[in-house]
């Protein structure tokens, strides 16, 4: 059991909130509190506005412990409208075949259980297809 | 007869509203080809949706609340209550409704709580909401009402039971693209439909859920109300029905005196199956997203155990510059993947791993 490891984690794994910087305004993501940018402070929160595009993907058929019970699924680097790199699963694919480029939009998400079902459920953000 | 309407002292209203219905369908006949040896006739709707493997209750909450706010375009942390309804929350013991607070940013300077009555539960919340606000305690609460509904494996449920709801951010009347005029509540112990703690799937009365439970219950609900308020059917533009299947909302609609014209946008449940705390307001959210300013709205939902809750809406004319500000329910039904009964089994978690 990890609960204050994942409680920690609620806010930006919820919403997908990281940083803005206050000297060059780059926005941050995952929050580190340091830009990696200019190098300055930068611990003011930025909700990000949840859009981007494929940047890669794989499809994992092997999951590690955890994840097995929502194999085979796809994990992309999603390069958000905001300038930031992120790792997600994507969901909802439904019949569309996932594509570099592809435009898709952040949602909250199971993630999965910690330890057993009797652990805590862990939500978190994925990506899906843009809807519109 | 003391009055029995319920209505706040201050006018309240809808200030935004946001539905979500997950994207997998499982055609009735699916359920038929297993259980009946395919036999086709008489199914009670085309086809459900059902959630996929990362969708619960807590996540298409989520989906459906920040829906809500986009129409409603009004800061989180003004929201001084979330509470959502349903028999499906993904924890035995933990608020949905908190997770959800945390996670739209009204957390923590809020009411958070978890209703349960059957396929009412999104209504009761809604009724709370506009106490909390007609009292003047708060100017927004946000109630919802979604289920990923069980129905035991061959059973007259299973072709039923759907995923999926709608949310809404309850707040004052002059902010509010559809007032809510009054609601009225008719509550009686009728034994229709239950599941006991620790069950996995519910039971029901069979032909006993019609007349007793859902007919009556649906048609007193309207009833007094339209009475304590002296309107009629043909004063509504628009009225929404608890939906189990597709008959029953469509004979409590002409039992009441109201055509199929009145109740088409929000009959949803042939396409998307009963989504229990979900289906009558899914059914208010396709009609908002199709009514006019002035346009009168009457919604009854129904709750085994039992219950009716009824409303009385009128839209104003902030709704056009808003609905478009979100997903509309439509596109939701719209967006469709078919998958047959091993894959639903896999979805629904109905294939034991150990």
């Amino acid at each position: 059991m990890e609960i204050p490891r994942h409680w920690r984690l609620n806010q930006q794994r919820y919403g997908l909130v990281g940083e803005v910087c206050p000297h060059c305004e780059a926005k941050i993501f995952p929050p580190r509190d340091i830009c990696p940018h200019c190098g300055g402070e930068a611990k003011t929160t930025y909700a990000f506005n949840g859009r981007g595009e494929v940047f890669s993907f794989t499809t994992i058929y092997e999951a590690p412990t955890g994840f097995d019970e929502t194999a085979p699924y796809t994990v992309a680097l999603v390069k958000l409208e905001e300038g930031p790199l992120v790792t997600a699963q994507l969901t909802d694919l439904g019949e569309t075949r996932p594509e570099i480029g592809m435009p898709v939009e952040m949602v909250t998400r199971k993630l999965r259980s910690d330890g057993d079902e009797r652990g805590m459920l862990i939500y978190g953000y994925k990506f899906r297809p843009v809807m519109r | 007869m003391p009055d029995t309407l319920l209505k706040p002292s201050r006018p309240v209203g809808i200030v935004g509203y946001g539905s979500y219905v997950p994207r997998y369908r499982l055609p009735a006949k699916e359920v038929a080809r297993v259980w009946v040896g395919g036999r086709a006739s008489g199914l009670p709707i085309k086809e459900k949706a059902v959630a996929g493997l990362d969708e619960d209750v807590v996540t298409m909450s989520l989906e459906a609340v920040r829906n809500a706010l986009k129409r409603a375009g009004i800061d989180p942390a003004e929201i001084r209550a979330v509470w959502i309804g349903s028999e499906s929350h993904p924890y035995a013991v933990k608020p949905t409704s908190t997770i959800v607070a945390e996670a739209i940013g009204a957390a923590p300077n809020v009411q958070a709580a978890d209703m349960e009555f059957a396929c009412k539960a999104g209504t009761e919340a809604m009724v709370m909401a506009m106490g909390l606000v007609g009292s003047g305690m708060a100017r927004y609460a946000v109630a919802a009402g979604l289920d990923t509904a069980q129905g035991k494996p061959g059973d007259a449920l299973e072709y039923t039971a759907a995923a999926g709801g709608a949310a809404f951010v309850i707040g004052p009347a002059e902010e509010s693209l559809a007032t809510i005029n009054a609601s009225y509540s008719y509550v009686t112990d009728t034994p229709d439909f239950w599941r006991r703690e620790y069950q996995r799937y519910p039971e029901h009365g069979n032909r006993f859920t019609g007349e007793p439970a859902y007919f009556k219950h649906s048609t007193a609900a309207g009833k007094t109300m339209m009475e304590a308020l002296g309107t009629k059917p043909s004063d509504y533009t628009w009225a929404i029905f608890h939906q189990p299947n597709a008959k029953f909302p469509q004979r409590a609609a002409s039992l009441l005196g109201f055509t199929p014209e009145q109740i088409r946008p929000g009959l949803l449940s042939p396409v998307i199956g009963n989504t229990y705390a979900g289906a009558a307001i899914l059914g208010l959210t396709a009609t908002l997203d199709v009514a006019q300013p002035g346009d009168r709205i009457l919604m009854v939902s129904f709750g085994s155990g039992a219950g009716s809750d009824a409303f009385d809406i009128t839209v104003t004319d902030k709704l056009p510059e808003r609905r478009d500000k979100a997903l509309k329910t439509q596109d939701y039904i719209a967006r469709r993947t078919e998958i047959d009964y091993a894959m639903y089994a896999r979805l629904r978690g109905k294939i034991a791993m150990k």
